[in-house]
This record gives C-alpha cells, sequence and structure tokens, in this order.
C-alpha cells in the first residue's frame, strides 16, 4: 500500500478512484501515565509517555485506513491527512483521511 | 506561610530544571538539525525531478509532546493580566515544532527530498490550566521521495 499526502503517486498513474477513506480512534492515557505526566508538568520538557501514546494511536488510524481501503480493491491512498481533537478530558481523537485509489 | 513557601520552591525547581532541559534540548536541535541539513522538507506538491526518476513516495510523520514548566505557566498567567507576547509559550511551541520536523526526517531515511509537509499542533488536555497538564502536541508530516541514482 503506497500512502502519499499529495495529489498523485510521483511516476505512477491513478487508474481508479474509490472515494473517501478514513480510520480514527479514542485513546484515553492511563493514570500512572497521568500522574507522572503532571510531575514532569512541574520542571518541563517533553513528555515521552503521551508521545509514544499517540505514535501508537496515530498507527492505529492508519492501519484502519488501509484495511478499509484493502477492502475497497485499492492499492495506494493519496492526499492523506491528519487531525486530532480532544473529545473528553483526557481522551484524544486521532484522526487520519485520505482517497484510496488504483494505480497501475 | 508554608503555603508561600511551597509556591515559591515550585517556581525555583520549575525555573532551574525548565532553563536546563530547554538549553538541552536546544543544543540537541541544532545538533541534529544539522545532521539533517541534505535531506529539505519543502510545503510545495510538486518538484522538478522528472517523474520517472522516483522510485518511490512514502508518507512519513513524526510528532512530540511537550509540556511547559511551572515558572514559565506562572509567567504566562501574569501576562494574561497584562496582555502582550506570551515569550514563554513562544519557546515551548517552537521547540514541538522543530522537534516533529526532525522525527520526521528521522523517519524518512535514505530519502533525497520530503514534499508537501503539513505542521498540526494540538492541545491534549486543558492547557494553561492547573487542573490539568498544559502540553501541547506538533505534528509533521508529508511524503517522502526516494530518487533514483
Amino acid at each position: 500500500m503506497i500512502i502519499t499526502n499529495i495529489e498523485t503517486v510521483p511516476g505512477k498513474n491513478i487508474v481508479e478512484h474509490f472515494g473517501l477513506v478514513s480510520g480514527s480512534t479514542i485513546r484515553a492515557k492511563h493514570i500512572g501515565r497521568d500522574i507522572m505526566a503532571s510531575l514532569k508538568n512541574l520542571v518541563g520538557g517533553e513528555l515521552k509517555g503521551y508521545t509514544q501514546l499517540l505514535q501508537e494511536s496515530r498507527q492505529q488510524a492508519l492501519d484502519r485506513m488501509v484495511d478499509q481501503a484493502r477492502q475497497l480493491g485499492a492499492n495506494a491512498i493519496v492526499n492523506v491527512r491528519f487531525s486530532t481533537s480532544s473529545v473528553a478530558q483526557g481522551a484524544a481523537e486521532l484522526y487520519a483521511y485520505g482517497t484510496a485509489v488504483r494505480i497501475e | 506561610m508554608y503555603n508561600l513557601l511551597f509556591f515559591i520552591t515550585l517556581i525555583a525547581v520549575g525555573y532551574l530544571a525548565g532553563t536546563f532541559a530547554e538549553r538541552y534540548h536546544y543544543r540537541s536541535i541544532h545538533h541534529r538539525e544539522k545532521m539533517f541539513i541534505n535531506l529539505p522538507a519543502v510545503t510545495m506538491k510538486t518538484v522538478d525531478y522528472p517523474d520517472d526518476k522516483i522510485k518511490s513516495a512514502e508518507l512519513v510523520y513524526g510528532s512530540a509532546v511537550i509540556s511547559i514548566d511551572y515558572f514559565k505557566r506562572f509567567t504566562a498567567s501574569l501576562r494574561n493580566i497584562f496582555g502582550g507576547t506570551v515569550k514563554s509559550y513562544e519557546s515551548l511551541v517552537d521547540r514541538a515544532r522543530r522537534e516533529a520536523l526532525l522525527r520526521m526526517k528521522e523517519m524518512a531515511g535514505d530519502s533525497k527530498i520530503i514534499v508537501n509537509v503539513r505542521i498540526e499542533t494540538s492541545t491534549i488536555g486543558r492547557n494553561a490550566n492547573k487542573k490539568s497538564v498544559g502540553c501541547l502536541e506538533a505534528i509533521a508530516y508529508g511524503t517522502a521521495l526516494t530518487m533514483d541514482q
């Protein structure tokens, strides 16, 4: 599966469009990480636990999007966008969407 | 009285540790930015390379969550009264974005160029609120192009 965030796949021709595919995941951090993060919040700096958590969830959102595209019979996804929103206190939604296409 | 002492200690710890961490982080950012000087990340969607020279295209992304220290949060809340530039938050977002860009470049491996780079920031939880964690996430993503030699 080729994933790009530009309108085309360079060097390849798009032969068929399948429309929008998307994947999302909502994750909450567990309380241990929360306590560590609020301690870290005193001294500042990177919150490694949160970074890792978001990275994992973003990967999951991408995987779900890829699954959906595969079911449609696509072999590439173009114009992919990410977005993040906090739906509730302490939970974040990670969303990835793009256009499934078939290339030569 | 004890409350005040506790508060002053927190501010002092925040100031010292925060300044140290920031300086250390900036040094590492400068160092790695020099390493990746041959891998440009541009916001354009196309580049001047001929299409048949491009071997592969791949989505790359990187993110970083950076939190603010206690001292800076205090000065920022003072700023809220008088208004004006909030300097303490500027370095926070700057660090988060540059770190995210660097991680994206690390993911790109031996690509020649990264096109259509987007940078997004989002807050997780409520920021600058004492009850929850004041931090923000920056994510950078783009398409890494690998060329034929």
